[in-house]
């Protein structure tokens, strides 16, 4: 059903507006798995190295499932002051961490910005997990007088923002964003929509924490984790065998800005923030293909000017199938390179799609394409071109599509384009 | 830029589930605070909450949807299927891939999470959890993104959907979202609000610890005093409300009616402390004059201020300094209130309750008033409309929220100019 009057007009972001302000990515800071820090990060995307082994960060026997992708060199201690570890939870430190990564890494002084010119905006799908578990296990344990004073301050899901705003002194619109694995992208999205209006400095991205045996519990009864007790093999999206996923933690935070305000401080940032869109699954009736069409228009960029695909990648037949589809109506079959660096971190709620957003950025970069591991070749219903084995270099890369989906049918899209080739899509 | 018009309402609030039983309780005066029936509080500092009476059954949940729906998620599909029916929007023809939902919760499905960590932990007799005795829906009571996911697939909404968790202004800041949307072009209609049903062990047990809820207990009825001299706490309350936002050309071809235009939103944070606020409100007053300027209004323009009014002794201290600087010396001739005082503060849903009273206050042309204010705080000096409801030209409403985190949001509602307008 469509309206009278058609609903891509003038000023929509359908069509790219002269003049409209630019959101480009300056800074990127990553824990991840594979690698703290975006340098051992990146090199370890290009060798293949996985981050997925056995859990250790709480006793797993008994478990179903005992590997995960942790954080094992992130010392929490290291990364916040020691007044701050009562009041926090890890997934809040690793933010923090991951915050100060980024800021450094743009060369931005936010202080040298208008009062509210700066804000974080950020995902989050679980909030403090082991707080929860923490201020649980003490009110049914010993009563509510043992749960802490701060325990409603680090459990919630705005501890994360709130955090980075007060440590940088970050006075724009502070918020956390939920839609599972697709909020690091829909984080993306709304705090482009601020640069749009006027801010000068977002923070934005998102990290998640749940290894703790109460998030475990939740992960478990989901359903969707993979039996496959071989850490380097467990998920691989796309493979004709493909029985479910890897948790991890982690993620990625972003600095985006806005490019004309960038440049002239001689910042030539990672890429161009082109386009963003978000869809939901309706009843029969997926949308993933929609959000993805949509964010390509956003973009102003049509399929065959994308040149490679960061997947979702669930690493489940049918939703595998379900995202291949939409990749071969979009591209025709093994129409683009696609590939699910995930595989070497595990999904990380949504630090997933904010690292996948981090791993677009450095292939555009680099121009080179992280490999999917796990999977030797797509299953044959599976027909796309995904990027196996060895990393791809691909000299002309100038255009990434990122993909994520949420539980519960959310569907996210995002369009990355290098500095300069941005300028005539 | 695309407008913004209000064109459907749904409301579960304590003492009045729907909108127009809402409206009624607004303007009566009465309370809906009393002593926690929801379960034994007996140990707790605090035993006053505002308590929705709510009948799962009359609202057409079955006994294996309130088994799997947390609280805060039936409140959530309550208030936004009186919101869609309210608005029409359902028998007109709208694009599913342009519909959005954007809802706000401070705190999600803590009740259902403390509930099944009692299951799993043996009533927290033992450290290791027996994940096979949990719920298959538990990961969803995690990641309160399920809230939003519920309410769209009840709606039929296709387009971007999400949840917004910024503390206590949650509710504010997803509408204002939800507004975003339709005034770039990503969305056409957008269900917008905020839910929360934090009356439980666990969220009371957080709040007794900060001492943050009022230990009026044998005076339930009138525990929650904002801006009141006596005042001793908040008093939690609990609820819904969602609105139906649309696209005002959209809105008008459809020949809807309209509550009210959102015409201005900001939200900053003060980047100060966690759970304090920075002394005198500069930032919530730059929040008020960011959201004004967005509606291209003076404060000389404000009819009535929907006040966060938690009934803290610092909060509401803070709002009055922020309202004074905010709106200079409009600030002394406009009324102020806090429906806080009659339905508590429900966190997450609460800046979505004030957008709806505040809407409502502009159909009607009434102000609500603040119940309980009987003893004024000579550092609380402003017209915070005492008692009584009052009946005003009402077309421009300032709304306000502070929280958790340093965040400050505001939104400014204005009379809506459709022909068919309400």
């Amino acid at each position: 059903m469509r309206y009278p009057e058609a609903p891509q007009d003038a000023g929509l972001p359908g069509c790219r507006a002269a003049g409209r302000r630019q959101a480009l990515v300056t800074g990127i800071g990553v824990a991840a798995p594979n690698g703290l820090g975006t340098r051992a990060w990146w090199q370890a995307l290009l060798a293949g190295r996985s981050g997925i082994g056995p859990l250790t960060r709480f006793d797993a026997t008994g478990y179903p499932v005992r590997i995960a992708g942790e954080l094992s060199g992130f010392v929490d201690e290291d990364h916040v002051p020691n007044r701050l570890m009562p009041e926090t939870d890890r997934v809040t430190r690793i933010a923090l961490a991951v915050a100060e990564e980024a800021l450094a890494d743009s060369g931005a002084d936010p202080a040298s910005l208008p009062e509210y010119g700066a804000g974080v905006i950020t995902a989050s799908s679980a909030g403090g997990a082991e707080y929860g578990q923490r201020g649980l296990s003490a009110l049914w344990s010993k009563g509510a007088r043992h749960v802490s004073v701060y325990q409603s301050s680090a459990w919630f899901h705005g501890a994360g923002p709130a955090q980075i705003s007060i440590r940088h002194r970050l006075r724009g619109t502070g918020s956390s964003i939920i839609s599972e694995q697709a909020g690091g992208i829909d984080a993306l999205a709304r705090a482009r929509r601020r640069l749009r209006d006027g801010a000068g400095l977002m923070v934005t991205g998102g990290v998640d924490s749940t290894l703790c045996p109460w998030g475990w519990a939740a992960h478990l009864a989901d359903g969707r984790l993979s039996l496959t007790g071989d850490p380097a093999l467990a998920y691989r999206p796309f493979d004709a065998s493909a029985d479910g996923h890897v948790v991890g933690e982690g993620g990625a935070l972003l600095v985006v800005e806005d490019a004309r305000e960038a440049a002239r401080r001689g910042a030539v940032g990672y890429g161009v923030v082109a386009g963003c869109a978000a869809t939901f699954d309706g009843p029969g009736r997926p949308r993933l293909r929609e959000a993805a069409e949509l964010a390509m228009r956003d973009a102003g960029v049509t399929p065959g000017q994308v040149d490679v695909v960061f997947a979702d990648g669930a690493g489940e037949r049918v939703a595998d199938r379900a995202e291949s589809a939409v990749l071969v109506a979009l591209f025709g079959p093994y129409g683009v390179p696609v590939t699910v660096p995930k595989t070497m971190t595990g999904r990380l709620g949504a630090g997933g799609s904010s690292l996948d957003l981090a791993a677009a950025l450095f292939a555009l970069r680099e121009r080179v394409v992280p490999p999917t591991t796990a999977t030797a070749r797509p299953a044959p219903d599976c027909p796309v071109d995904l990027v196996t084995g060895q990393p791809r270099e691909m000299p002309h890369l100038t255009t990434a599509l990122v993909l994520a989906r949420g539980r519960g049918g959310f569907n996210s899209a995002a369009v990355v384009r290098s500095p300069g080739g941005s300028a005539t899509g | 830029m695309k407008r913004v018009v209000i064109t459907g309402i749904g409301v579960v609030a304590p003492g009045a589930v729907g909108n127009a039983a809402f409206w009624s309780l607004l303007t009566s005066g009465r309370t809906a605070t009393r002593n926690i029936t929801l379960f034994d509080a007996s140990d707790f500092r605090s035993r006053v909450a505002a308590e929705v009476d709510f009948d799962a059954a009359a609202h057409g949940f079955t006994l294996a949807d309130t088994e799997r729906l947390d609280r805060v998620a039936q409140f959530a599909l309550t208030g936004a299927r009186e919101a869609l029916a309210d608005s029409g929007v359902r028998d007109a023809q709208v694009d599913p891939v342009r519909t959005g939902v954007s809802l706000g919760s401070a705190i999600g499905c803590t009740t259902g999470l403390a509930t099944q960590y009692a299951i799993l932990s043996d009533c927290g007799n033992t450290t290791t959890l027996d994940h096979t005795k949990a719920a298959e829906y538990l990961y969803d009571y995690f990641v309160p993104s399920s809230l939003a996911a519920v309410v769209a697939r009840d709606s039929g909404a296709q387009g971007p959907v999400g949840l917004v968790s910024s503390g206590c202004t949650s509710g504010l800041d997803a509408i204002g979202h939800g507004a975003d949307l339709i005034r770039d072009g990503s969305a056409d209609v957008v269900v917008a609000g905020g839910a929360e049903a934090p009356i439980s062990p666990i969220s009371m047990a957080c709040f007794d610890r900060i001492r943050l809820t009022s230990p009026r207990n044998d005076e339930p009825a009138t525990a929650s005093r904002p801006f009141d001299r006596t005042r001793d706490g908040f008093v939690l309350g609990e609820g819904a409300a969602v609105v139906v936002l649309e696209e005002l050309g959209h809105a008008r071809r459809r020949g809807a009616r309209a509550y009210a235009e959102l015409s201005g939103y900001a939200a900053h944070s003060s980047a100060y402390h966690m759970t304090g606020l920075r002394p005198g409100g500069q930032e919530m007053a730059d929040t008020i004059r960011a959201a004004l300027d967005e509606a291209r209004m003076n404060p000389v323009d404000v009819d009535y201020v929907s006040a966060h009014g938690a009934g803290t002794r610092l909060n509401d201290r803070h709002e009055t300094h922020a309202i004074k600087t905010g709106l200079g010396d409009h600030a002394r001739r406009v009324p102020v209130s806090s429906i806080k005082s009659m339905i508590g503060h429900a966190l997450g849903a609460a800046g979505a309750l004030d957008v709806v009273a505040s809407a409502l206050a502009i159909q009607h042309d009434t102000v609500p008033p603040t119940a309980n204010l009987r003893e004024p705080d000579p550092t609380c000096d402003l017209d915070y409309t005492p008692l009584f409801a009052r009946e005003q030209r009402t077309s421009t409403v300032l709304s306000i929220a502070s929280g958790f985190g340093g965040f400050h949001s505001a939104t400014v509602l204005t009379r809506p100019r459709l022909k068919e307008a309400a």
